[in-house]
């Protein structure tokens, strides 16, 4: 009977803890910034300095603009420029700050065999192209996130209608994808970050990186308040904590420890 | 710690959603057994269906209604655990209505005529048949329970996987499969099993002798 009380007690506890509404907003971002394990990390600062949580809704970047067209968000960080002024200039955002970057590479398997890294170590076009006719297996996000939207881009450039039979599209998550990849002895486009978070449980290998094409912007989107009804106040506490002095800095020391390397570079206001 | 208020965060979920469907079952379904109507097998046949409905399905209807843009918008109940308690409960009540209604009906009507013969009202009718199929609705619950609990495609997109907040077994499990934690992922997913295992005797607990021990 005891016990029986002291679950009910934990019960109950439990749902007041959920009834009480603290200072909270609601964060749609991409997947990459949770898989990477960026925003687990910063959260907790941010938090503290300001007693403001902050719910993380992890989608891909076309899925949290949605999110955010509909009200259902509070604050977007995003990453494929194309679609954020898209989405400014059809009304929904007032304005996006650009708050720090890492880079795309081209992994995949150990033996190459589309010749990537002897041929385009820094040329992802040309790389790409190497994938197409060679027929190797291809691993594409496939669901409108930041990543596709790059992926897209480059196959765009270099000409290529990526249609062939090795071209698998899937609809999962950055580190789903890596894993697939890793499973089939695939290319595949992947942000950094989530790579060197994953790198030591997958056996792929960085095989074309460094070019101008590669580089992977992220913005904070402030919603627009004529349109959308959210909660603007602390909106704009978390932008301006992203973009000041205290939060690049913590973005910046970001995975030195672990990884030997920043996994993102701080850029707000340069 | 983390792990424990995903635990924590799973059973109230799956409880209060069992529990409510449960009731409304129990409230309707009685009636509905022994009661002989037009279009009760049509009604049947329609709950038949909506006992298998993809979890995703419901999801994105639960999604649509508690949207901004949805007709209960401006409760703002989307990513709380209230949206994951409603999607469940949507999904488990075909469930458990339908078992009940399909395993009583034919001890219901003859527990509803000796009651009449002894002179009972319609409340001691409805007692009375809970107590003598509660075996049934035992296990009806049970299976509602275990969808509940196991379900992870309504709950990951309106509940949106918040961590320290609705976070759940079944999501923080395809959370840390995406990003290769496998260990992690299957930790949860045992305690998940042995969760599911525990109340699942307890409930077998309740349940009455076995009527069928004594035909052989």
């Amino acid at each position: 009977m005891k016990k029986f009380l002291a679950i009910l007690l934990i019960l109950f506890l439990f749902l007041t803890a959920c009834s009480n509404e603290i200072k909270s907003i609601t964060l749609a971002t991409t997947t990459s910034t949770q898989d990477s394990g960026l925003l687990d990390y910063l959260l907790p600062y941010f938090e503290k300095d300001t007693g403001i949580k902050v719910k993380v809704i992890a989608k891909g970047t076309g899925e949290a603009l949605e999110i955010g067209k509909r009200g259902d968000a509070d604050c977007l960080l995003v990453h494929s420029k194309a679609k954020e002024i898209d989405f400014i200039n059809q009304g929904y955002g007032v304005k996006r700050y650009e708050v720090m970057y890492n880079d795309f590479v081209i992994v995949g398997p150990k033996d190459d065999p589309a010749k990537v890294k002897d041929n385009a170590s820094d040329d992802p076009i040309k790389a790409f192209e190497l994938i197409y006719k060679s027929n190797s297996k291809f691993i594409s996000r496939g669901d409108e996130s930041g990543t596709h939207q790059k992926e897209k881009d480059i196959w765009k450039k270099a000409n290529i209608e990526p249609k062939w039979k090795n071209y698998i599209v899937t609809g999962l998550g950055m580190g789903q994808v890596l894993n697939m990849a890793n499973e089939k002895n695939a290319y595949t486009l992947t942000d950094r970050g989530t790579y060197l978070s994953m790198k030591d449980k997958v056996e792929l290998n960085v095989l074309c990186e460094k070019n101008s094409v590669l580089i992977n912007q992220y913005s904070l989107i402030m919603l627009n308040p004529e349109k959308i009804n959210f909660r603007q106040h602390e909106a704009k506490i978390f932008i301006d904590w992203m973009i000041s002095e205290r939060g690049q800095k913590l973005i910046g020391e970001f995975g030195k420890e672990k990884y030997g390397q920043s996994l993102f570079i701080p850029n707000a206001g340069r | 710690m983390e792990l424990t208020q995903i635990v924590l965060t799973s059973l109230f979920v799956s409880t209060t959603a069992t529990l409510i469907a449960s009731i409304i079952s129990l409230i309707i379904g009685i009636p509905f057994s022994i009661n002989r109507f037009k279009y009760k097998n049509n009604i049947l046949r329609i709950t038949d269906t909506l006992m298998s409905i993809p979890p995703v399905l419901m999801g994105l209807v639960v999604f649509m209604l508690l949207s901004k843009k949805g007709p209960l918008g401006h409760y703002n109940l989307l990513f709380t655990p209230t949206a994951m308690i409603l999607a469940q409960t949507l999904l488990v009540l075909p469930i458990i209505f339908n078992l009940i209604v399909k395993q009583i009906q034919h001890s219901a009507v003859k527990i509803q005529k000796t009651c009449i013969m002894l002179g009972g009202r319609s409340f001691d009718i409805l007692i009375l048949i809970i107590k003598e199929c509660k075996n049934e609705i035992i296990t009806a619950i049970t299976t509602g329970f275990s969808r509940a609990i196991s379900e992870v495609g309504a709950v990951i997109m309106v509940g949106g996987n918040i961590k320290g907040y609705t976070r759940v077994m079944t999501t923080y499990i395809a959370l840390e499969t995406n990003k290769g934690n496998f260990e992690g992922a299957i930790k949860i997913g045992i305690i998940l099993l042995l969760i599911s295992f525990g109340i699942n005797t307890l409930l077998h607990l309740l349940k009455g002798r076995d009527t069928n021990e004594y035909i052989y």
